[in-house]
């Protein structure tokens, strides 16, 4: 039975992408019956080359996702480069961490807040510094070029691009190599740019692809963030979708599939930026500079990291103190009244959309979790070794864009009865909190000694005894870790939830999206505060529970 | 425990991985009490034939050959079949159970509580380590853990044993003890034994046929037991070994 | 008689029995058991309601009334809350397309207008059901005529009358004296008070119609606008797309960046970024200032000409899974109780489309005694209501304004 688990999990995986896809294809040359659309024609697309503003849409979108991942990445390298193997860089890292678990509307909301002309940073510098008494007449949140959509992006890549690089130098011999590049007279962020990078990028390079892919064609932080006249690609694909004019439908594919192939552009882009990188990074590598940075690159480094860290966690405070607020009017830096009003009123309407944000995470984290279990027990035991191009296949719903491939998969569930029942969205979130959970579980699990579970069975006890007595419990600190990233990762989905959901089903994330354009910021604070604290509880539970139950066992208390 | 037919054999056995003979048409055969010792330098394929006699050979390997334990061929059983317990250079205690939960998971299946208890704490009396029962196995010292891993292994009621260098961890004065401690237990319950190690102390401390494997001529010193010559030729065991 | 006569004349009677014996069986006696049956069936249903969610005093009226069903029909009422009316027409388009023709995800929808016609052309809704509504007797369909036609489409009893709008302006006393009273008013007001005046982008309904009401405003001939557009839209649409032009550099971000919608904008408003929000709801402001949503010293004003006006209404799609339910709910949110507590401006603010005339003393009274709330102005200041264009004007509208300034 374990031998079909990959095989069971390629097919939930690739199936509906593929089906998807072909769901919102054939619209986009005029096939889709129900509107009376019987013939192959490319007036679709025609309307959508001459939709007003459609190339600045185009140039939008690739241009902020590019500029977003760019700049997170640079961060992050500029961080570990400066800082690696300091004491700081631990503390950096252990105070990154929690901004994970938080969905990106959660952080894009109170982002935004935070950088209106009317927001917090101008309230605690208004009028006394800058002389305004009532709001400049300044475009920040959204901004015409998608600025501070893309600052917003990056509050979040940060953290995601960091840990994963983190997790990719524990991998390569940096150490080692840092001391022999150190030895030979280089300092040390330069060696580490020159020679650690290199090792690193190949691991990572399938995650920043994903976080391409993603800024390329974000819905819900575009929605709140992006500039709207004309917005981005992938918003604009959503307006056309819920247009009342049906026949708009036709369009809505076609710019869909043309989702698809900016992003598709994006990434080709992409890699012919790294060719360029590379060239002049071997050219400055074996250039004999030895480069002594010194402080101030240190010091920039760093800046820029506590920025993102800073205002990832005032944009969640912030929201935070909005649900707390009853009037809270410019300049004002704090509320000037208060009220636990704002919680009592909206408890009744949260238990709904709660209750299905937490049992949708659960699910899918838990099927997730033993789905990747099977497949990396099953490698274990019948010595398949994992390919590269099966890591890309599970990596497909993070590369495509969402809103390339959900409508089509809409229809397929209704086709098959399925849409707006409760299984059809879990297994929508599955699609995209599996990868994450095979990415979290894959290292610990394969660096388990070996010999343990040799010892085990030379003991008499069956694989299955050994897999639950004694493999479960020495990974159950990664194992639960998994799971919360897992239950995070399906909290912070928007696009699934509104197209699997059917309606039907609304979460705290949907409903942050919809309130966030209703301008009552107390309520959305609330909403806010609550998205960001359960994806948190899940990882004290996550880190708790093995402290806790192995308190006597010294062995298992390890921080990693 | 003594039984006529403690006996492990190794018939024709060869090793291949990824077209290089780690061993190469073994046979041998260890008696009850007999401790065979199989000695060569590290990547010489020791270790790969304990795993294969204890069957947790990796997939990637492509194996020849029998083992045979007690008359039954076990070649093609489970290793949670065989009954051959083993010991590595680490202890490999499970860190989430107790040391008295280690030693119980290995007891077989079958015996009341009471009596599941009582074989627990002879264990532990055996070891000197009466109170230990509910320690972390973390917080023992090195030979501490060794023993338990020992007796964990008897616990299942092996019918050979296969050390794994389970004594180069150890530091001298230890090393010497528990060796002791091993060596006496294996003849005590008649276990054929093979023990794997690149100290010819260990060897001699054993004090039954030495096996070398490997390019770089050793001579084995033995006692009891025909010595081999070496064929460098084959770069792999010499076969016939009685 | 002759022939024929005694023919029909039997024909006739035959009828009648024939009606008399299979109304027995099979047919309700009256409209009462109809309704009777209706109720019961609707018993433990669930009703998904879609309607807009982006101003949270509805969304709390719409949990009371989810509150009020339950207790007394024991309907469950649930709010799916949308951005855009749009996002429930799709769903049900995409169920449609599929074939799924019941057990639907959607049973209630709360639309008007584009969306409604849109639905009701596609065959999309359930009906005709208003009329059967025991509630729907005390609308007045006399002198609130878009109760029955629907930006000039007719209802024909596929939607059900809800609430009735109309646009108002809100501004805070403290720092602006005297508001614009014209459309003309607004373009001067922007250029002595540059940056402080903007309105939501289409397709937001609340900047659709502050472009309707311009166009009504300045076009020489508002009464084309009854009747569909045709090739007669450049000319008609010339003096609004110069005002627009003209106010463009005086606006708000320079006119390069729009609110989201009429609440955003009323935030705004209440940052201190512009001086004017724009309203459906008369007591809009009132029930900001009880809510906290503005200062005690918004106000309400409405143009010189009349604005406009309009009826929302809720439907039910062809495909409702609870389709008993949501008819239950429709009626429901007729009833005065319902309806008396949407206009209170402590809640909502919600004009009601029944009318007074038709209710019963005691009714009568729940209206009588609402607090008016101290920024909605008294009936006879409110000024005349315009009709609402025919769709396609502003179907096409929001095309050309996108095509202008979406970029």
């Amino acid at each position: 039975m374990l031998r079909w688990i990959p095989a069971l999990t390629l097919t939930l995986f690739l199936a509906p992408v593929a089906a998807g896809l072909i769901g919102t294809l054939l619209p986009s040359v005029g096939l889709m019956p129900v509107l009376g659309g019987t013939t192959l024609t490319l007036a679709a697309w025609r309307e959508l080359a001459e939709w007003p503003g459609i190339g600045t849409s185009i140039r939008l979108s690739l241009t902020t996702g590019l500029a977003a991942t760019a700049i997170s990445l640079i961060i992050v390298f500029a961080c570990c480069a400066t800082c690696h193997g300091t004491r700081l860089f631990g503390t950096l890292r252990r105070l990154i961490s929690p901004l994970l678990s938080v969905p990106h509307v959660a952080v894009a909301i109170g982002f935004a807040y935070l950088i209106s002309p009317s927001g917090w940073i101008v309230r605690t510098i208004s009028p006394w510094a800058t002389g305004w008494d009532l709001p400049p007449d300044l475009a920040t949140a959204p901004d015409q070029y998608g600025l501070t959509y893309i600052a917003a992006l990056v509050v979040k890549e940060v953290p995601f691009l960091l840990l994963m690089t983190i997790a990719a130098l524990g991998q390569t011999r940096a150490a080692e190599t840092l001391s022999v590049s150190r030895s030979l007279g280089y300092g040390p962020a330069t060696a580490w740019l020159k020679t650690v990078l290199p090792l690193v990028y190949p691991q990572i390079r399938l995650p920043v692809l994903a976080v391409l892919a993603f800024s390329t064609s974000a819905v819900d932080v575009a929605l709140i963030l992006a500039p709207s006249n004309p917005p981005p690609l992938a918003p604009l694909v959503l307006r056309w979708f819920n247009d009342p004019d049906l026949t708009r439908h036709f369009l809505a594919a076609a710019g869909a599939s043309l989702q698809l192939a900016v992003v598709i552009v994006a990434v080709a882009i992409w890699y012919l930026l790294e060719r360029v990188v590379v060239r002049a990074g071997r050219r400055w590598a074996t250039g004999g500079d030895r480069g002594r940075w010194g402080g101030i690159g240190r010091r920039t480094s760093i800046g820029a990291t506590t920025i993102v860290i800073f205002m990832g966690f005032m944009s969640l405070h912030g929201m935070a103190i909005w649900s707390l607020a009853r009037r809270w009017r410019y300049p004002d830096v704090l509320p000037s009244e208060w009220t636990l009003g704002n919680w009592a009123r909206q408890a009744d309407s949260l238990a709904w959309p709660v209750w299905t944000t937490v049992s949708v995470g659960v699910a899918a984290a838990l099927i997730a979790l033993a789905l990747v279990l099977g497949c990396l027990e099953n490698e274990k035991r019948y010595g398949l070794q994992p390919t590269t191009r099966m890591l890309w296949l599970l990596y497909t719903p993070l590369l495509v864009p969402q809103v390339a491939f959900l409508f089509g998969g809409q229809v397929l569930l209704s086709w098959v009865g399925f849409a707006g029942t409760w299984p059809a969205l879990v297994w929508s979130h599955l699609l995209f909190v599996l990868p994450y959970i095979f990415l979290s579980l894959t290292d610990p699990f394969r660096k388990l000694d070996e010999r343990y579970i040799r010892s085990a069975l030379c003991l008499g006890a069956s694989p299955t005894r050994t897999f639950w007595q004694v493999k479960m419990p020495m990974l159950l600190r990664p194992v639960l870790v998994s799971l919360a990233v897992g239950f995070a990762v399906s909290v912070s989905q928007y696009l699934p939830t509104v197209f699997a959901g059917g309606g039907r089903y609304v979460t705290l994330t949907t409903e942050a999206v919809t309130l966030a354009a209703g301008a009552d910021r107390r309520v959305v604070g609330v909403y806010v505060f609550l998205q960001a604290a359960l994806p948190f509880v899940a990882f004290v539970i996550a880190l708790g529970l093995p402290a806790w139950l192995y308190r006597d066992r010294r062995a298992l208390r390890v921080a990693p | 425990m003594a039984q006529e037919e403690n006996k492990l054999q190794f018939d024709d056995v060869s090793v291949t991985l990824r077209g290089e003979r780690l061993i190469e048409n073994l046979s041998l055969t260890v008696g009850p009490g007999e401790i065979t010792t199989v000695m060569g330098p590290s990547g010489s394929g020791k270790s790969t034939l304990l795993a294969f006699a204890c069957g947790t050979l990796d997939p990637a390997f492509t194996e020849k050959g029998r083992v045979i334990l007690n008359g039954i061929d076990v070649t093609h059983l489970p290793p949670e079949e065989r009954r051959m317990g083993i010991l590595f250079q680490d202890d490999l205690l499970f860190p989430h159970l107790s040391v008295g939960e280690n030693l119980a998971f290995g007891l077989p299946r079958g015996l009341s509580s009471d009596e599941r208890r009582a074989r627990i704490e002879a264990a532990l009396a055996d070891a000197d380590m009466e109170t230990f029962a509910e320690r972390d196995p973390a917080t023992l010292s090195g030979g501490q853990r060794a023993r338990i891993a020992l007796l964990r292994t008897l616990a299942a009621e092996p019918r050979a044993l296969l050390l794994d260098e389970p004594f180069s961890k150890l530091d001298a004065r230890l090393r010497e003890r528990f060796r002791r401690f091993v060596f006496q237990h294996a003849t005590e319950q008649s276990l054929p034994t093979l023990l794997v190690t690149h100290d010819p102390a260990d060897a001699a401390a054993a004090g039954g046929s030495v096996i070398e494997i490997g390019p770089t001529v050793a001579s084995g010193i033995s006692e009891g037991g025909a010595h081999l010559p070496q064929d460098q030729s084959h770069g792999g065991l010499t076969p016939q070994v009685e | 008689m002759d022939r024929r006569r005694f023919r029909q004349a039997a024909f006739g009677a035959a009828v009648f029995v024939v009606g008399l014996i299979s109304d027995i069986g099979i047919y309700p006696a009256s409209a009462d058991e109809a309704w009777n049956n209706v109720v019961a069936s609707a018993k433990g249903q669930e009703v998904f309601w879609n309607a807009w969610g982006g101003d949270e005093r509805i969304n709390a009226y719409i949990a009371w009334v989810g509150d009020r069903v339950s207790a007394q029909y024991g309907v469950k009422l649930r709010h799916v809350k949308l951005s855009d009316t749009a996002e429930a027409v799709r769903k049900v388009l995409a169920e449609k397309a599929a074939g799924r023709n019941d057990g639907g995800s959607v049973d209630l929808i709360w639309i008007n207008g584009e969306n409604f016609k849109a639905m009701k052309g596609q065959k999309l809704l359930h009906g005709p059901f208003a009329k059967t509504l025991p509630n729907f007797s005390f609308v007045d369909v006399e002198d609130k005529p878009t109760t029955i036609l629907d930006f000039t489409v007719p209802v024909d009893g596929y939607e059900s009358p809800w609430g009735m709008a109309k646009l108002v302006f809100m501004y805070d006393t403290a720092r602006l004296k005297t508001p614009p009273q014209s459309i003309t008013g607004f373009l001067e007001f922007a250029k002595s008070n540059p940056s402080r005046f903007t309105y939501p982008a289409p397709p937001d309904f609340i900047g659709t119609t502050f472009l309707k009401q311009a166009l009504y405003e300045l076009t020489p001939t508002p009464d084309v606008l009854q009747k569909p557009a045709g090739d007669n839209f450049d000319a008609v649409t010339a003096p609004l797309w110069k005002f627009l032009e003209d106010m463009r550099p005086h606006q708000w971000r320079s006119g390069r960046s729009f609110p989201k919608n009429g609440p955003a904008q009323r935030q705004l408003l209440d940052d201190g970024e512009v001086e004017i929000a724009i309203s459906f709801h008369p007591a809009d402001a009132s029930s900001a200032i009880a809510n906290g949503l503005l200062p005690k010293t918004a106000r309400t004003f409405v143009l010189d000409r009349g604005t406009i006006g309009n009826t929302h209404f809720v439907a039910i799609p062809f495909n409702a899974r609870s389709k008993e339910g949501a008819t239950v709910v429709a009626n429901f949110l007729l009833s005065p109780e319902a309806q008396a507590h949407k206009q209170n401006p402590q809640i909502w603010g919600d004009d009601t489309v029944l009318a007074m005339g038709r209710l019963s003393p005691k009714d009568r009274e729940l209206f009588d005694s609402l607090p008016r709330g101290v920024a909605t102005l008294p009936p006879d200041k409110l000024g005349a209501t315009l009709p609402e264009p025919h769709p396609s004007w502003m179907t096409r509208i929001e095309k050309s304004w996108l095509q202008q300034y979406g970029q």
